[in-house]
């Protein structure tokens, strides 16, 4: 029972960190309608700054918001310079630009920080585990990546759908030229989403880079990730999003404890071993591919056209 | 009055020419590095021209195509693990089981469309990559080294490395006549017809999905058969021959080439896997050129090699 918790805490908190990615992937999309492959390169990038600052400057905070800035910088530059260029271009275009900035950017990070990975030491206020209920320890690092990542969701929303920006987000989103024309400088406000898209995909990187490493191509797979998540979603719905992302943070991390085990009551014990690890890894896929026959447009559809 | 002698054909006339007489230099300086770089182009480029299939004129943007280059491999590396070397049990059972993947993954992907369909392919071909991966019994991470080529009795042995090439050559144009053959039959016609307007084709009558999916299929199994050889030429199948990287690449080819051109793949992977040779031989890091090169084709050179080509006339 006391691993269940600690289980579902954990899937809870990767379904957060997917959120952080897919919201900007699916912003990105149902706005600009842009498929962006290299939003895992952004993700990354947040991972190596915020190893990088927080080493540089001694302290975390300081640190993380460094990288945060300079992500949302970069982001900027990529949109600038490049992905201005492919809006209204078919989505094979976009698949193809973004995919030769995503080769970019791992070998500039291969070329700048070498092919080792980077560790991201945390302060000892973070670095410790706290009781949640009498006699159920976590780790308070992974409680506060929930708690922000929570804060972030709500303070997205909030923009979103009830700031004058989120209203000129969403309006741009179903018409471009009528915003455009009501004097509105479409061109910024596209460039400032992508930005804030890029800061989100950074800062998710970031927060897992404690856990983990910063790598070259870590932005990959949970790139895919992201994406299966804002298919069961539907593509540009932020609500969709952050449903979907729980639910395959759930699935994958509660999948991936117990499948084994449940594999063990039917199978035996080499079957299951043999079984176990490639069904739970196939396990969000197959919850994907339900879903996308039940509805092949996602859970909620955005109704943005 | 239609001329044939375009720059365009003396380009793929070359191309062709030089595919089939490179064996007569490489076996007279030994040049055995020469030919298997190129053993690697032709079958690669088998690889493109199933995917321009769908890709170029089916207008299915697939994102997981690699996956059959896998499934493909894995059939002979496995078998040849458990002792089947027959290569007369070995190449059929690969070419059905890339089928049913296909068959599988289009039966699914195919009813939805546009940018779901690019993440739906790519989805299926990443669960597929960690089914690899979570292979234990058959090296899962670090792959499988095949001991013996597919066996086809004493006359005809693949461990002749021209013989091997000469092999690889015929599926290669095989494919690119089957295409040519497939995209201006009736079935091609719907198919692209399909591509360009999917509900006229449906209102007139056409269930345009059975199409789609044949032709899915199709270009899959065709792909599984290039994995075959790549398992048989590098002696040697891994998860990271499908590596979504790698259906990547395989676009690349495609969209570099020439989409919905016969012959652009073909150019296309032999550009590709040639600037790769030569980039990596410049610089350790040439991905680094090889990422702002492709962002450059995608924005001014629409079209490809093969668009360029046809455009450049000498009237």
């Amino acid at each position: 029972m006391l691993l269940f918790i600690e289980q579902c805490l954990n899937g809870l908190q990767l379904g957060l960190l997917l959120f952080l990615l897919a919201a900007g992937l699916t912003l990105v999309f149902g706005i600009m309608d842009l498929v962006n492959l290299a939003h895992g390169s952004l993700y990354m990038l947040g991972a190596y700054f915020g190893a990088t600052f927080t080493a540089l400057t001694g302290d975390f905070l300081t640190g993380i918001l460094l990288a945060l800035i300079c992500t949302w910088l970069v982001g900027m530059a990529i949109e600038v310079i490049a992905l201005r260029k492919l809006y209204g271009r078919d989505h094979l275009d976009h698949v193809l630009g973004t995919f030769g900035l995503l080769l970019f950017f791992n070998e500039a990070v291969r070329l700048i920080w070498g092919p080792a990975g980077l560790n991201l030491t945390l302060p000892s206020w973070l670095n410790r585990s706290i009781e949640l209920l009498p006699g159920v320890p976590y780790s308070s690092y992974r409680l506060s990546i929930i708690v922000v990542a929570l804060v972030v969701a709500f303070l997205l929303y909030f923009l979103v759908m009830r700031t004058r920006i989120g209203m000129l987000i969403r309006a741009g989103a179903s018409n471009r030229e009528m915003v455009a024309a009501l004097g509105i400088n479409i061109k910024l406000l596209y460039t400032l989403v992508f930005g804030l898209g890029a800061a989100l995909a950074g800062l998710a990187g970031m927060m897992q880079a404690a856990i983990l490493t910063a790598q070259i191509g870590m932005g990959e797979n949970i790139l895919i990730l992201a994406f299966v998540v804002i298919i069961i979603g539907g593509i540009g719905s932020i609500r969709g999003a952050f449903i979907a992302a729980i639910f395959v943070g759930l699935i994958d991390t509660v999948g991936r404890a117990y499948l084994p085990d449940l594999l063990r009551l039917f199978l035996s014990p080499s079957g299951a071993s043999t079984a176990g690890p490639a069904l739970s890894s196939m396990l969000i896929y197959l919850v994907m591919a339900v879903v996308l026959i039940v509805r092949p447009e996602g859970l909620f559809p955005a109704n943005a056209k | 009055m239609k001329t044939w002698l375009t720059p365009r054909n003396f380009v793929v006339a070359a191309l062709i020419a030089f595919l089939l007489l490179l064996p007569l230099y490489t076996s007279s300086t030994g040049n055995y590095f020469l030919l298997s770089l190129f053993t690697r182009i032709v079958i690669l480029a088998m690889a493109a021209t199933s995917l321009n299939l769908i890709l170029g004129y089916g207008g299915m943007v697939s994102f997981g195509h690699a996956v059959y280059l896998g499934v493909g491999g894995y059939t002979i590396g496995i078998l040849a693990y458990e002792g089947v070397y027959s290569g007369w049990l070995q190449w059929p059972l690969a070419i059905a089981l890339s089928a049913l993947v296909a068959l599988i993954i289009g039966v699914l992907s195919l009813r939805t469309r546009g940018v779901y369909f690019i993440m739906i392919t790519l989805a299926f071909a990443q669960m597929i990559y960690y089914v690899a991966l979570a292979l234990d019994r058959y090296g899962g991470d670090d792959g499988l080294t095949i001991h013996r080529r597919s066996q086809f009795g004493d006359w005809f042995n693949l461990n002749n490395k021209t013989l091997f090439y000469y092999v690889c050559v015929v599926f290669l144009l095989g494919t690119v006549y089957l295409v040519y053959r497939l995209v201006n039959s009736r079935f091609g016609r719907v198919v692209q017809g399909s591509r360009s307007n999917d509900r006229r084709m449906r209102a007139i009558g056409f269930a345009t999905f059975r199409y789609k999916l044949v032709c899915f299929v199709i270009a899959g199994t065709l792909c599984g058969i290039a994995g075959a050889l790549l398992a048989n030429h590098t002696d040697f199948v891994s998860p990271s021959m499908m590596h979504w990287t790698r259906s990547g690449d395989l676009i690349v080819m495609v969209v570099l080439g020439g989409m919905g051109s016969i012959f652009g793949p073909l150019i296309g992977a032999f550009v590709f896997l040639a600037l790769e040779e030569l980039l990596s031989s410049i610089t350790e890091y040439w991905q680094i050129l090889l990422g702002p090169l492709l962002l450059l084709v995608v924005l001014y050179a629409r079209g490809g090699i093969d668009g360029m080509l046809s455009r450049w006339r000498r009237d």
